[in-house]
C-alpha cells in the first residue's frame, strides 16, 4: 500500500479547473531577499502567461544555478532547476523533444556570461525558440558577493577586494557579434511596465529571444547601474514602432533615442557605444530583431520523416540489408 | 600447387596511414563472411590522420581472424601479414603480434631504395624475421600496380586484396562485388582500375605462388549481418526507438553518430552535434525530460566532462543513456586503443551518492541489443544508464544473427493520473511516476536540489535520507530482477576467472582449452556491473582462487616497490568490496586485447601455484 505524502505546497495543478488568472501560474512562496528585483520579473512573467492564455502544462521554465535560478519553483508550470551554466543545453533539448512547448530559460550573469558563456554563444547560433532571461545584477549573490563577468571596475567584491583587475564583459557587444542572433533586448527591474512589455515582445518572437534584465542585488550590489538610474549609467529608452512601446509613466524616467531594431548595422553601432563606461550609455528596449530566421527545431524537424513503429522496423531491416551475408 | 587445409587464420594487412590497408581488409572480411566463415576484426589505427610516412608510428592496418567455427575474439599471434614497407613490419614485430613462423608478404621496392639507410633497415628487419622462422615473400608491389593506376599509393591495397583473394581461395566475383560496393561513391574510372588491380593481384598469386589455403565454408543456419561495434550501437539505437543522438566528436565514439547522421532522419530521429561534451549530454537530458528518447555517446575525456550532468540525471531521475566507447586513459591517453579503464569512474565519478546502472557490451551483437536494454531500464526505472563499449568493438567487425524487429516504438512510458507527484516514489521499488511536460496534465517541478515527493526543495535530514534511499532502492529493484550469471564450466573448482566487456571471448577460449587439458577452471562473465547480479559470493566460494581478467591497470605483480600494498585492477576492487572474497587480478594496459594464449598461460601459472601451496 502506497502512503501518500503531500507537501505543504503541491506543485500540481489541473488546467481545466481554473481560468487563466495570475494565481494560476503562482507556485511556491518565493524566498528571495526583500527588495530583490526578481519579484518584479516573476510577476511580469505570470501576467504574460495569463495574458497569452498558455496552459501551465505547456510551459517549461528551465534555470541554472543562482538566486535567479530559483525562478521555476515560484511558477506553477513545469519547472527544471538545472546546474550552473547549463540551462541553455537543457532548454534546447526540451525544444528538440517538443517544439510546441513554451520554454522560458532563466539565468543570472554568472550563469550565462561566465560558466555558461560557451553554451550561450552557441544557443544564439542554433536559435531555438526560447525566451531567455538573464537577470544581471553584476555580482554573484547566492555564493555571497564574488566578482561576476559584468562587475564594473571599482566594485569591491570578496574575490577582488580592490575591485576587478580587468574591465567587465559587455554582453550586448558579444551577442550582437554572434552569428544567427535574432532578438536582443534590455530592460531593468525598476521599470516593471517596461519589463512586461519587453517579455511580451520576446515571447512573440520566434527564435532565441535574449533579454538582459538589469537589476540590483539589495544585499551585495545595491549600487549597480547607478543609484537612481539616470546619473551614472545614462539610461536611454529605445523608441520605434517595431520596438518596445513606452507607457506614459516611463517617459520621464530616462532619455529617449529613436532606434530601428530591424536595422542590424544600427544595432551593432548602438551596442558599440555601450562599451565606454565613462560616457555612460545604457539602452533599454529592443536593440535588434531579425524576423523570419528559422528556429533550430524548425530547421531540424523540417527534414525528418514520421514513420509509424511498423514502418520504422521495416525501414531498419531494409537499412541492414547491405550488411547481410 | 599445394592446398594447405586450415580451420582458421589470423591475417594482417598493414600499410602507412592513408594507403588503404583497412579498406582492403574490410572488403576481404565482408567477402569472407558472405562465403560462410566467421570473423573478428581489429583495426590498428594511429592517432594521426597522415603521420610521417615510413615509420613504425605511421603504420595503420587491420587484423582479421576468420575461420569455420564461431569466433569470439581476436585470437593469438598473426599467421600471415601483408606489409607495404618494412617499418610496418617492424611495428608489428615490436608489438609482439607475429607468430614465429609468420608468413610475410612485403613490397620489395625498399630493397633498392636510393637511400642506403632504408635499404639497410629493410634488409636488417627481414633478416631478423627470417631468423625467427618467418617465411618471407617479397614482391614488387609498386611495379605491379603501375600499369593500372596513376597513383600507386592508392592502388596497392587493391592488388593486395587480389593476392589475398587467391591465397585464401576467395570467390573472385564476390570479392569484386564487395569491392565495387565499398567504392560505389567513386568514379567509374576508379572502379575500373580497382577491378583490374584485384584481378592482377589474384593472377599474380596464381602465377607466382606454389601454395594457397583451404578453409571449410559452412553456410550459416540463420540470416546473419556483419557490422562493426559503432554501427551496431547506431542501428541498435534505432531499433531501441531512440530519436535523438546528442554528441560531440571524440575518438573512438564519433562513428556512432556518423552512421546515424546518414539515416536517422528517415526514422524521425536526429543527430545533434553540440558545442561541447557538456552541452551534448545536456541536450540529451533536456530531450528525455520532455519525452523524446535521447542518448549521448562519448569516450573517457567526454565522460569526465559529463560528470556533473550525470549527477543531475541521477537526482532529477531523468531517464538517460550514456554510451562510453572506452579508450586508453587517463586524459588523452591512448585515443585509438582498447582499455577497460572507465569502470570505476562510471560507477563512482559523480560526486555524492549517485546510483546508476552500468552495463558492458562483450560483442557486436551486444552493442546492438543492449541499446534497447539500456533505454528500457532508463525509462522504467527513471535512472541513468551507462553502456560501456570499447575501441576494439567500435571498429571491429563481427557476425551476428540478423535481429528480428516488427515495430519500433519511441513513446516513453509516463503517468497520466491527475494525482501524481513528480517524485511520488513507490516506497518499495523507489520508482516514481513520470510526468512529461506538455503531455501530462499535471505540472511538476524537477530539481537539482534535494527535493520532496512534490519536487520542491527540502534541506532537512529526513527528506535527504529518504530521497537517497528511494534512488538506491531502484538499483535494488533491478538487482532482484537479474539472473545469477551463467558459469562456463563447473560451479566449483580450482580457479574462477571473472571478466566483463569484450575480453569475454578470449577468456572463454582460454578456459575451454584449459578445461580440455584437465584443469579445473571456470569462467564467469558480467554484463551488469552495477548493480552486480546475485549469487556472486556463493559462486566465488566454490573456488580456491578467483582472478579477474581485465584491461586496466594493476600494480605489476612482483614489483618490489609496490608489493607491500599493490593497487588492484578495477573490477577486482569492486568485487572484493562486494563479496569480501580475496579476489586477485590479471590486468594489463597494453593498448590491445588479451590473446587467449596469454590468459591460458596465466591459468596454468595460477593452477601450478595452487598445487604448490
Amino acid at each position: 500500500m502506497k502512503t501518500l505524502h503531500v507537501d505543504q505546497f503541491t506543485a500540481g495543478y489541473c488546467p481545466e479547473e481554473a481560468g487563466f488568472t495570475l494565481e494560476r501560474y503562482a507556485g511556491e512562496q518565493p524566498r528571495w531577499c526583500k527588495g530583490c528585483g526578481d519579484y518584479a520579473i516573476l510577476v511580469a512573467l505570470e501576467k504574460l502567461l495569463a495574458l497569452k492564455k498558455i496552459p501551465s502544462n505547456q510551459v517549461v521554465c528551465v534555470s541554472g544555478i543562482g538566486c535567479s535560478s530559483r525562478f521555476p519553483y515560484y511558477l506553477k508550470t513545469f519547472g527544471f532547476h538545472g546546474i550552473h551554466g547549463r540551462a541553455l543545453p537543457i532548454s534546447t533539448g526540451v525544444k528538440l523533444a517538443n517544439p510546441k512547448l513554451t520554454v522560458v530559460t532563466v539565468m543570472g550573469d554568472g550563469d550565462c556570461f561566465s560558466i555558461g558563456l560557451g553554451h550561450w554563444m552557441h544557443a544564439v547560433r542554433y536559435n531555438p525558440n526560447l525566451l531567455v532571461l538573464v537577470l544581471d545584477n553584476e555580482i554573484y549573490g547566492l555564493t555571497k558577493q564574488q566578482t561576476s563577468p559584468t562587475t564594473p571596475l571599482g566594485t569591491k567584491t570578496k574575490t577582488t577586494p580592490k575591485g576587478p583587475y580587468i574591465p567587465p564583459l559587455n554582453p550586448l557587444k558579444l551577442i550582437m557579434g554572434a552569428t544567427g542572433v535574432s532578438f536582443v533586448a534590455q530592460t531593468a527591474t525598476w521599470m516593471p511596465g517596461h519589463v512586461s512589455a519587453t517579455l511580451a515582445k520576446g515571447m512573440e518572437h520566434s527564435g532565441l529571444s535574449f533579454i538582459r534584465i538589469l537589476q540590483r542585488c539589495p544585499i551585495f550590489s545595491p549600487q549597480a547601474f547607478g543609484q537612481g538610474g539616470k546619473e551614472r549609467e545614462g539610461f536611454c529608452f529605445l523608441t520605434h514602432e517595431q520596438g518596445i512601446l513606452l507607457e506614459d509613466n516611463l517617459q520621464n524616467m530616462a532619455e529617449s533615442l529613436p532606434h530601428d531594431p530591424r536595422d542590424f548595422s544600427a544595432a551593432q553601432a548602438l551596442v558599440q557605444q555601450t562599451e565606454d563606461a565613462e560616457k555612460g550609455f545604457t539602452p533599454l528596449g529592443l536593440i535588434f530583431q531579425a524576423l523570419n530566421r528559422p528556429s533550430y527545431e524548425e530547421v531540424r524537424f523540417r527534414s525528418i520523416s514520421h514513420p509509424s513503429p511498423e514502418e520504422k522496423a521495416e525501414l531498419l531491416l531494409d537499412k541492414l540489408k547491405p550488411f547481410e551475408i | 600447387m599445394k592446398k594447405l587445409p586450415i580451420s582458421q587464420h589470423i591475417l594482417e594487412i598493414v600499410s602507412d596511414a592513408g594507403e588503404g590497408a583497412q579498406k582492403a581488409g574490410s572488403i576481404f572480411a565482408q567477402t569472407t563472411a558472405k562465403m560462410g566463415n566467421y570473423l573478428w576484426t581489429v583495426e590498428l589505427i594511429p592517432s594521426e590522420i597522415q603521420p610521417p610516412p615510413h615509420t613504425t608510428r605511421s603504420s595503420s592496418g587491420i587484423r582479421i581472424r576468420f575461420g569455420s567455427e564461431p569466433i569470439t575474439n581476436g585470437g593469438n599471434l598473426t599467421n600471415l601479414i601483408f606489409v607495404f614497407n618494412e617499418m610496418s613490419l617492424l611495428a608489428r614485430l615490436e608489438a609482439h603480434a607475429l607468430a614465429e613462423e609468420v608468413i610475410v608478404f612485403i613490397d620489395n621496392q625498399w630493397a633498392s631504395d636510393p637511400n642506403p639507410d632504408i635499404v639497410r633497415q629493410y634488409q636488417q628487419i627481414l633478416a631478423e624475421l627470417s631468423q625467427r622462422g618467418a617465411d618471407i615473400y617479397e614482391l614488387a608491389l609498386s611495379q605491379e600496380v603501375e600499369p593500372f593506376t596513376e597513383d600507386p599509393q592508392k592502388g596497392k591495397n587493391m592488388f593486395v586484396l587480389g593476392v589475398l583473394g587467391f591465397l585464401y581461395q576467395r570467390d573472385i566475383d564476390l570479392l569484386q562485388a564487395c569491392a565495387a560496393k565499398a567504392f560505389s561513391h567513386k568514379s567509374a574510372q576508379v572502379l575500373a582500375s580497382n577491378r583490374a588491380l584485384i584481378q592482377a593481384g589474384y593472377a599474380w598469386g596464381q602465377g607466382q605462388l606454389d601454395f594457397c589455403f583451404s578453409i571449410p565454408l559452412l553456410p550459416h543456419a540463420a540470416p546473419m549481418v556483419t557490422l562493426n561495434g559503432n554501427q551496431a550501437l547506431a542501428y541498435g539505437a534505432i531499433a531501441a526507438g531512440f530519436e535523438l543522438c546528442s554528441m560531440y566528436p571524440i575518438t573512438p565514439a564519433s562513428s556512432v553518430a556518423h552512421t546515424l547522421a546518414n539515416i536517422f532522419e528517415e526514422f524521425g530521429g536526429m543527430v545533434h552535434q553540440a558545442e561541447d561534451e557538456i552541452a551534448a549530454i545536456g541536450v540529451a537530458l533536456g530531450a528525455n525530460y520532455a519525452g523524446k528518447p535521447a542518448f549521448t555517446v562519448t569516450s573517457g575525456p567526454g565522460m569526465a566532462l559529463k560528470t556533473e550532468f550525470m549527477g543531475l540525471a541521477v537526482i532529477t531521475e531523468t531517464p538517460l543513456v550514456v554510451v562510453d566507447v572506452q579508450r586508453g586513459g587517463p586524459s588523452t591517453g591512448l585515443p585509438t586503443k582498447i582499455e577497460q579503464g572507465d569502470l570505476l569512474s562510471s560507477l563512482f565519478a559523480t560526486p555524492g551518492d549517485a546510483p546508476k546502472v552500468v552495463l558492458a557490451a562483450s560483442s557486436i551483437a551486444d552493442c546492438f541489443h543492449l541499446m534497447k536494454t539500456a533505454r528500457t531500464l532508463a525509462e522504467e526505472l527513471r535512472i541513468l544508464v551507462i553502456l560501456l563499449s570499447d575501441s576494439n568493438l567500435a571498429t571491429g567487425m563481427q557476425l551476428f544473427e540478423r535481429p528480428a524487429i516488427s515495430a519500433i516504438s519511441s513513446s516513453p512510458p509516463h503517468a497520466a493520473e491527475m494525482e501524481s507527484l513528480p517524485y511520488h516514489w513507490d516506497k518499495l521499488t523507489g520508482v516514481p511516476p513520470r510526468l512529461i511536460p506538455g503531455v501530462s496534465q499535471k505540472v511538476g517541478m524537477t530539481s537539482s536540489l534535494n527535493h520532496s515527493e512534490a519536487g520542491l526543495v527540502r534541506y532537512d535530514s529526513l527528506a535527504n535520507e529518504a530521497a537517497h534511499q528511494m534512488r538506491s532502492h531502484k538499483l535494488a529493484t533491478l538487482r532482484k530482477c537479474l539472473k545469477p550469471p551463467a558459469v562456463l564450466g563447473e560451479e566449483e573448482g580450482d580457479l574462477l576467472l571473472i571478466g566483463w566487456g569484450s575480453t569475454k571471448g578470449a577468456i572463454a577460449e582460454a578456459v575451454q582449452i584449459a578445461r580440455g587439458n584437465g584443469l579445473k577452471v571456470s569462467h564467469l562473465h558480467l554484463v551488469f556491473l552495477n548493480p552486480l547480479p546475485p549469487r556472486l559470493k556463493e559462486i566465488g566460494a566454490g573456488f580456491k582462487k578467483i582472478v579477474v581478467v581485465e584491461l586496466n591497470y594493476q600494480d605489476v605483480p612482483g614489483d618490489p616497490y609496490t608489493k607491500d600494498a599493490p593497487r588492484l585492477s578495477q573490477l577486482a576492487l569492486l568485487l572484493r568490496s562486494h563479496t569480501l572474497l580475496p579476489i586477485e587480478s590479471f590486468a594489463r594496459v597494453w593498448g590491445r586485447a588479451f590473446m587467449p594464449q596469454e590468459i591460458l598461460t596465466q591459468i596454468e601459472q595460477e593452477i601450478l601455484a595452487l598445487e604448490a601451496s
